[in-house]
């Protein structure tokens, strides 16, 4: 249902957007995860119809947003960067602006923003003034806005941006609900996010696309990605790391300090080797005092950065 | 143009939301009045007619018009609105007018409450209400202009001061075109099609061709014309600024 091909922007010198390629059908939800900077919101303009690409395309269930954006910008809810709002109306008044911009009215109209006002729970302030509101219900307002008409297609900047915990988990339930009917496009900084509400992940990185895939596949890239976790008492430390790194698959052991005179030992599998199974019968074995034994699902936060972590790296490789 | 009225409604009532709308009728009926009994000496003339009142709508215009038209979009742009608004299913020329007709019929709100001077000359003398009629007519439509000018300002920036300053100076431009203080300094040396053209900008000149009692096609054209031609630099700008 979007179709993105070759999308190229610059500002002056600088590419924001370098050539990206995306696909995405009904039923997917798909992060959108860089650095900043790295040219996520621009995207999402280009996607929109608010900034003209320089070169390429994209496509809304068929429309072209540059030849016809009036039909793409009908089948897209956008929750721009910030979920911008108009201050002096109170949210009543604001999602019922939008819903006669997109052509309901009378009772219709009354129905949709019943509707998204439900979903997004804004029942409390609906006839405060949005500018009073708290940064939480001001981005609800957004994501009301945004779903009002409850288009095949949502591009949503942050959505869960300044959201506390319990309001987090009511938009990741909403997103997931409205999933099977929908392509579903989230920007996020929250990695947690990517694996609570998304089935594929793409990170950017300089206006291209480094990473796609998953969430578990991005897992799969990770250095702790089925690694195995011990916490031991400290004076079985020793023995521990010297028994796990002769185990059959362990590639290194990792030991750190934890709380309370115990050791935290982390066996690292070799490629493609499972080890949950060898580590806790040799723990059986030994008799080993083991207060927690966990296997790892693999580590997102390591994955993006050692996708995105460039400049400096780089820049020493290609010096030395 | 379905989507013009739901986007006009908005700004609209934006307008009644703040006090700007208070704030701006007060002073501009408060400006009318000083300008029409001080300056103009209403009374001291001893004639029932309103020829004084309109002769200074110009020169308020000039400072209040600017004030009106430079949130129109400079407003949209800083708090990031502008973004929403136009990833909305509106035709840009339809944003464009919507909000354009909405700071019109807010001036034209304005105007319309200054009918007490209407009722006090009335009540004075009897004065030839067909004049007056048309002078409000032309009243509005210079105030149109001052308007469409000063909307395609507002939408090349986000910055309510710059856009203010440069409006006024630009219908400042405007305005005084057909006065002797320009059409001399032409007449000097320039030939007579030039200073008849410079002088034909002139919103002075059409305004008070008007304010006569003669509303010609000629004045309307010219009105119309620069309302059309300044509505569509705003298209264009907007437009232009998509391409960052």
């Amino acid at each position: 249902m979007i179709e993105i091909e070759g999308l190229t922007k610059k500002f002056g010198p600088i590419a924001a957007v370098a050539g990206i390629d995306l696909r995405v059908a009904k039923g997917e939800v798909l992060g959108f995860l860089g650095p900043n900077g790295a040219g996520k919101s621009t995207t999402m303009k280009m996607v929109t119809g608010y900034l003209a690409p320089d070169s390429g395309s994209a496509r809304i269930c068929g429309f072209d947003v540059e030849i016809d954006p009036i039909s793409a910008q009908r089948s897209i809810g956008y929750l721009p960067e910030g979920a911008p709002a108009y201050g002096d109306m109170t949210p009543r008044q604001f999602l019922e602006f939008i819903a006669h911009v997109r052509g309901f009215s009378g009772a219709a109209a009354k129905s949709r923003v019943d509707t998204a006002v439900g979903k997004t729970e804004l029942v409390a302030v609906l006839d405060q003034p949005i500018e009073t509101l708290s940064k939480g219900f001001k981005r609800r307002v957004g994501l009301a806005q945004a779903i009002l008409h409850d288009p095949p297609v949502l591009i949503m900047d942050e959505p869960t941006d300044g959201l506390d915990p319990n309001q987090k988990y009511s938009v990741r339930t909403l997103l997931k609900a409205m999933a099977p009917e929908k392509a579903i496009i989230i920007s996020t900084h929250l990695l947690e996010e990517v694996e609570a509400v998304c089935t594929r992940a793409v990170i950017i990185d300089r206006g291209r696309v480094v990473a796609d895939g998953t969430p578990s596949e991005l897992l799969a890239r990770s250095r702790h990605h089925n690694a195995v976790t011990l916490i031991l008492p400290a004076s079985q430390a020793e023995i521990a790391n010297a028994k796990l790194r002769q185990l059959n698959g362990v590639s290194t052991v990792e030991q750190k300090p934890n709380a309370k005179g115990t050791v935290e030992l982390t066996a690292f599998p070799k490629s493609g080797a499972l080890l949950i199974e060898s580590v806790s019968t040799l723990a059986l074995a030994e008799r080993w005092d083991v207060r927690e034994l966990y296997a790892e699902p693999g580590r997102l936060d390591e994955v993006f950065r050692a996708i995105t972590t460039h400049d400096a790296a780089r820049a020493r490789e290609i010096r030395s | 143009m379905n989507s013009v009225w739901p986007i006009f409604r908005r700004e609209f009532t934006a307008y009644f939301a703040t006090p700007l709308a208070y704030v701006f009728i007060v002073i501009f009926l408060f400006a009318m009045g000083a300008f029409t009994f001080y300056i103009g000496h209403f009374y001291e003339n001893g004639v029932a007619d309103l020829s004084v009142f309109f002769a200074y709508h110009p020169w308020l215009y000039l400072f209040l018009v600017p004030a009106i038209s430079m949130r129109l979009w400079a407003e949209e742009r800083r708090t990031g609105t502008m973004e929403l608004l136009l990833t909305l299913p509106v035709p840009l020329w339809a944003t464009v007018v919507g909000k354009y007709l909405a700071a019109w019929a807010f001036t034209g709100v304005a105007l319309l409450l200054t009918f007490p001077i209407w009722i006090t000359v009335n009540y004075l003398g009897h004065p030839d209400n067909g004049v007056i009629l048309a002078s409000y007519v032309g009243s509005l439509l210079m105030a149109g202009a001052y308007l469409a000018i000063g909307a395609s300002i507002s939408a090349s920036t986000s910055n309510q001061v710059i856009a203010f300053i440069v409006s006024v100076v630009v219908c400042f431009l405007f305005t005084i075109s057909g006065a002797p203080l320009v059409l001399d300094f032409f007449r000097l040396w320039a030939p007579l099609v030039l200073v008849n053209a410079v002088s034909s900008f002139s919103f002075l000149t059409h305004f008070s061709a008007i304010t006569t009692g003669v509303i010609d096609l000629r004045d309307l054209v010219f009105f119309f014309s620069l309302i059309a031609l300044f509505l569509t630099a705003n298209v264009v700008i907007v437009d232009l600024k998509k391409t960052g």
